[in-house]
This record gives structure tokens, sequence and C-alpha cells, in this order.
């Protein structure tokens, strides 16, 4: 490998050839400050926050070099921290701050605000020029996202995610100068674009520019309504995450004490396992994909967990709708096995029951108002609410428990035990090794396999053939919507032939979802965060005290006592669902 | 920012020659910019029924249309009326109390300066010197030019357009 030489704050450094400056200062344990860069998302060197020094040949050279974007030479030699650039930085935080809406107390970023951060570090003055007013309304039409223009800095960093890596492109720069601003086209609400609401645009915003839609409230409020009874599930991926808002370790597995969190926050606030609701989805799953191939069904069967991909099929793909699985998502069957299954059982008013699912998503917020996912006659919705993990951590630390200290705990019974398949829905692969576990068994019997790692790791595409009881099954796994457009193409042209296709919106899947902690760019830039968070669910996984989906007695108990078996009739009632085109264009 | 109220009324043959536009440029990287030019010359504005067709047409974004349409000022999203009103700002006709007589265009027409009259008849622009400082404070309608205005004089002259139209207004 080519490498250059060259010194940063006159530490010397070998890099390989083509890093950039930024990129080599790390090399030397030296971070550059950054605002509009972030890694595989945006590195368009527009901010000027990175600026640095540079000589080469011992000559100064000219102006100022962003680091970001500017690449390391043979004998350059950087200096990241000089009075030059240190003014150069305050300037253009204090420009940025000038037209920014400071309501740093109030804002859902405070103290976790990269603008902050810069702002704090840099010793500035906010208000050294004029501050405008907000001059944007604020976008809280759709159900998903709430976009305040007043607080956004320009970086791009959203319109870059959803561009480049979802290739949704709802929205992007509008007009120019001090007028520019980040909207969907024609200025209208984004809930009027074709957005599939997967909220990479939120995780990538480096200030409070972009949240999610709050409904701590409506939970708030029904947990102190004494007619109700509040009922909380907790998606795979959110004990793999979770504990990051309360400053743990990236990966750090926090299933106990947020069981133990959760039943703090209200008098008969029960916890239960969604990844128990996962199981039931491989079964009704592995079931579906069976029949599809001995019945001569529609090929590849696509999973549908997921609702920002199954919403970018309706919008962009529509041929495709008959290939995704009718199975509802986890979170769906968990509603209708409460408001459904558990209601009855229990003698319990559906009405009365509010079901609060925590989820990895912003998507969910959308599936949880889709029409086909209420029940009673269209009385009520399965799921009342579908809070983001951000949202649980805010609600606890409202409650001020003391997360890290608290004693692990259980679910509540009898939702509380699940396989290690269903731990793994929260990762890239996971959903389809866990189908695969169980559809292996269902057909062979004497089937050992566990461990699919071909369909796991960060590769943008995975495709695999298995053969079991002499069919053969090819299989294809992907995250991110860039990567499901290749793969669609790929299908569409006759160039690919699969069985089942596992496409989850969010690049690594749900771990890495639009409604998971904050990770700041001097975090994501040089940790792989989304490793660290998957390694959390394959090592639960590994560890379970049964793998396969189908071995859960939660599962056999539904089915002995409610929905009879996989594909069944009262099973297809509660637990499968339909899709709608949507049409790719602005209302 | 404010949709146009005119209803778009495109032509197939306007469809036409914006599709045989497109076809020859869609291959070249860079293809929106040229093709919004001459989509903005066939249509004489770019209204979001023919951002869409651009959009479609070369396979990218309606947002990324919609960025580039807003980012240049001499695309316009409203369209032009029949009769163009230039009311010159630049400093010798400011100096003579030009922003007065925009001003009573204005009112008069009872839209504002970028917009059109929903009949479709009249447009108000501002624009910055016409070379004919001797005459300021300067409106032009179409090609025609009226200098040394006052705002009195302006009501007459627009008179003159609406009644040439048959008192449409």
């Amino acid at each position: 490998m080519e490498t250059v030489n060259l010194k940063i704050n006159n530490i010397p450094v070998e890099v390989p050839k083509g890093y950039t400056i930024l990129q080599a200062a790390k090399m030397a344990n030296i971070e550059i400050p950054t605002l509009c860069y972030l890694k595989d998302i945006n590195c368009i060197g527009a901010c000027r926050v990175c600026m640095v020094e540079a000589k080469q040949n011992g000559r100064p050279m000219r102006g100022l070099l962003a680091a970001c974007v500017y690449p390391a030479e043979e004998g350059m030699e950087v200096f990241t921290n000089t009075p030059a650039v240190i003014k150069s930085r305050k300037t253009t935080i204090e420009l940025l701050l000038s037209t920014h809406h400071k309501k740093c107390l109030s804002c859902v970023r405070n103290n976790n605000c990269e603008l902050q951060k810069l702002a704090l570090e840099y010793g500035i003055d906010e208000d050294r020029f004029m501050t405008e007013d907000p001059i944007y309304d604020i976008d809280d039409q759709s159900p998903y996202i709430v976009r305040d223009n007043n607080k956004c800095v320009n970086c791009m960093r959203c319109v870059a995610a959803c561009k480049n890596v979802q290739t949704v492109s709802v929205i992007g720069a509008i007009k120019r100068g001090f007028q520019v601003h980040v909207g969907s086209a024609f200025d209208k609400s984004l809930d009027d674009s074709p957005c599939v609401g997967c909220g990479q645009c939120i995780v990538s915003c480096p200030v409070g520019a972009l949240t999610e839609k709050p409904q701590e409230d409506k939970v708030w409020d029904a947990i102190a309504d004494p007619d109700k009874e509040v009922i909380f599930f907790t998606a795979p991926s959110i004990k793999a995450t979770l504990g990051e808002s309360f400053g743990m370790p990236i990966g750090t597995n926090v299933e106990g004490k947020m069981a133990a969190a959760v039943r703090r926050l209200g008098e008969g606030v029960k916890i239960f396992n969604m990844d128990f609701t996962a199981d039931l989805t491989i079964l009704e799953e592995a079931n579906e994909l069976i029949q599809r191939i001995q019945t001569g069904g529609t090929l590849p069967m696509f999973t549908s967990c997921c609702p920002g991909w199954v919403k970018f099929v309706e919008h962009y793909y529509p041929d495709f709708i008959p290939n995704l699985s009718t199975c509802k998502s986890p979170q769906a069957m968990f509603g209708a096995v409460l408001k459904g299954y558990y209601a009855q059982k229990n003698g319990i008013d559906p009405n009365k029951l509010f079901v609060v699912s925590v989820i990895p998503c912003t998507a969910k917020k959308f599936e949880c108002t889709r029409p086909q996912l209420r029940s009673g006659d269209g009385d009520y919705d399965d799921v009342d609410v579908a809070l983001t993990t951000r949202e649980l951590a805010r609600m606890i630390r409202r409650a001020h428990i003391d997360f890290a200290d608290l004693a692990e705990e259980d679910y509540d019974a009898p939702f509380n035990k699940a396989s290690g398949g269903g731990v793994i829905f929260g990762a890239t692969g996971g959903v389809l090794e866990a189908a695969l576990r169980t559809a292996a068994r269902t057909l062979d019997g004497d089937f050992k396999k566990v461990d699919f790692e071909e369909v796991r790791g960060p590769e943008e595409i995975r495709t695999v053939t298995y053969e079991v009881a002499g069919i053969k099954i090819n299989v294809a796994v992907t995250s991110g919507l860039g990567n499901a457009r290749k793969l669609l193409e790929k299908i569409k042209s006759g160039e690919a032939d699969y069985q089942m296709v596992e496409i989850m919106a969010c690049p690594g899947g749900c771990i890495n979802g639009g409604g998971q902690p904050l990770q700041s760019d001097s975090v994501r830039n040089y940790v792989d965060y989304k490793a660290l968070r998957s390694k959390a669910l394959y090592d639960q996984d590994k560890n379970s005290e049964f793998r396969c989906s189908d071995e859960s007695p939660v599962v056999k108990m539904v089915y002995d006592e409610f929905f009879e078996a996989p594909g069944k009739e009262k099973a297809h009632k509660y637990l499968h669902t339909s899709y709608v085109p949507r049409g790719n264009k602005m209302k | 920012m404010a949709e146009n109220s005119l209803e778009f009324k495109g032509t197939p043959a306007q469809e036409e020659k914006l599709m045989a536009v497109i076809e020859k440029n869609k291959a070249f990287p860079g293809a929106l910019l040229p093709v919004l030019h001459e989509a903005q010359e066939i249509y004489g504005y770019l209204p979001i029924e023919v951002q869409q067709m651009v959009a479609d047409g070369l396979g990218v974004s309606l947002s990324e249309v919609y960025g580039v349409a807003t980012f240049y000022s001499r695309f316009s999203l409203t369209p032009k009326g029949k009769y163009q009103i230039s009311v010159c700002l630049g400093t010798a006709c400011y100096v003579k109390g030009s922003d007065k007589i925009l001003e009573e265009v204005e009112k008069k027409l009872g839209i504002k300066s970028g917009e059109c009259t929903p009949d479709g008849l009249f447009s108000i622009d501002s624009c910055r010197c016409v070379g004919a400082c001797g005459l300021a404070p300067v409106m032009m309608i179409g090609e025609e030019v009226y200098g040394k205005l006052t705002p009195k004089e302006v009501g007459k002259i627009l008179d003159k357009y609406i009644n040439e139209e048959g008192g449409a207004q």
C-alpha cells in the first residue's frame, strides 16, 4: 500500500495515500472538529469548521485548508490549533449562531448538540452578530419527523443521508445565500412528499433541527389515567442501545435495567418482550415462505418487518407489493396479540389497554397509524403510541430513575421469553437468519445448523444458497434503501433469482435506526458503532436458552390458546396485513 | 414559497418540445441546468408540473430540481403576464422615487412584485437600470418604455391596457 509521510502539529505520521488531513490527524491522536462532515454520509467541505494551517516544502500554503476534504500530502506540515485556525473557527461558529434560534434550554438536543459543544470549546460570543428572529414555520405535519429550520445550520447531512444513502431524496437545499434552507420541493410539508419515514435524517443532524414527533406526553397522560392499563413492549434492538443515553459504552446490553426502569415509570406499568413477536413473525413468515415455494406463489418473498422498507416499496416499487410478506411487523403483531388475545383472556376492554411500543424507528410511528392496523371495527389502534429509544430515555430521565445503578429485572409474564432468533431481529440479516433456522427445522427435522453467519456482516449485499430437504433456497440480505434499490433492480431485470430477501431501511438494520440514541460526529467518524451494537445482540443470541423461534414456549402458548397454527384462519386475521401503492410524487 | 395562483395550461406541443429537450440532454452529467433553461423558454416559467416532468425525464428527484430552480434568480416559478411590467429600481430611478411607482403598480393590480394577475394579463418585476436614466423614474411594459413617471400617471397608463383588453380588471 502506498503511503505518505507528514507531520501533524510536529508529530510525524505515515498514512495510506488518499487519506484526508482529518483522517491523518486522527492517526496522530489529534481530532479536528467537524460539523458538516459525517463519515459514509456527507463530505462536502462546506461548514469551514475543520480549517487547518499547513506548510509544504517549508513554505506556508495559501489560506486555510478544509481538513475533511483536503488530501494528506507527502512532506506536509499541518497545524490544527494555531491562533489563525482558532480565530477562523470561532468566527465561523459565531456566524452560524447569528441566525440560529438559540433556545438551548428547551431544545431536545441540549447537552447533545454538536454546535453547542463547538461553541463551548471555542468560547464564542453567541451575540457577536445580530440575531434574526425565527423565520421558518416548524414542519410537524408528518406522524414521524419534525423539522425546525430555525435551528438548522445547513450542513446538508440530512440531505446527503436522504439522497445518497437512502436514494429517497425528498429533501434538498432551497434558494441561496441567506435564504437557503432545507425542505421538500415547493416548500411543502414532508408529509406531502413520498418520504418513507426512516429517520436517517434525524440521526445525521448535528443540532436540534430534526427530531422525531414527540409522543411521551401521551404516554405520561395514560400512566396517570386510572382507567388505562399501560403496557410497554421493547423492540429487540433497544436493549443494545438504550444504555448509550445513560453514558454507558456503545454495545452494552441493558435488557434487565430497561425492564426495571420501565416498571418504575408508574404504578402498574407492565413491560413485555417484543422479541416474542419477532419469534411469532418468524413462524408465520417461515410458513408463508414454504407455502409460496410449494404452491408456486410470488417469489422472492420480501420481509415485511421494517415499516420504512414497506413504505419504500409502496411509494417506489408498487409492482413488488405482492412480493412483500403479508406478515405484520413484530410491533403490529404485538398490538394484535394484546388487544385481541391478551384482552380477551384477561377480560379487559381493549379500549382500556394503552399499548406503547418502544422501537428504534420513526417509520414505526407511521405504521401505528395505518388503517390496516386498526381493530375492533376500526375503533382503536392496535398500538397506541410508538416511542423511539430516545423518547424512552427522556421518560426515564424525567422520572429520575437511577438507570445505571438499577438491579436487573425480568420482563413481565406471560410475554417474557424469546429465542435467540428473536433477539437478532435488530441487526441486518437477523430476520432472515431466524427464518432460516425455523424453515430448515420445519422442512427437515434433523437439520442442525443454527448459525447462518454468511448472512451477517457488513457487506452491502449478501447472497447465499442453502439446500434444505432437497430444496434449494437462494437468499439475499441488504440494508439501507440505496442498496435495496440496487437489489430490486437486479431482481427486476431477471439478473438475480432469490426465494427470500431481507431488507431493512436503515444501514445496519434496527441497531442504526432513525430512533436510536444520537452519536455525534466525533464518535461516528471514528468508531464502528453499528458493529458494536450488533455484537450485543449476537452475543445474547449465542447464550440464549433456545435459539430457534419455534422452540419458544410463549409462541406455543399463543398458538395453542388462540391462533391455532401458523397460517390458519385466526392467525391470518390477526397476524397478517395488506399494503397499498402510494405513488412517488408530491401531494 | 407561494405556489402560483394560475392553473397550469401546458399544451401537448409544449410537452413534446420539452420531452425532446430532455431526450437530447439526459445522457450528459449536469443536464438539469440546460434542460431547465429550455423548459423556461418553452413554458415561460417553471411550475411544479414542468419541474416534475423534468425530474421524471432526467431521473432526478423533484427536490433536486426545485433546489436548482430556486437557486438561480433567472428561473421563475410564477408565470409572466401577457404584459410584463418591469419597474426600474436602479440608483437614478430610485432617487427619483421609483419605489413609489412600484408600490402604485402593485396596489393598482393587487399583486406583488414577482407575481402575475389571476387573469394572466399582467406580471410585475423590478429591474436594475434600463439605460434610460435621463427619463427616471422609468417603467417598461413589454417593450414600451414609460419615463418621468408620477404615481398618478401609472394608474392612467395601466387603465389604457386594461381598457384595451375589454375592462377585464
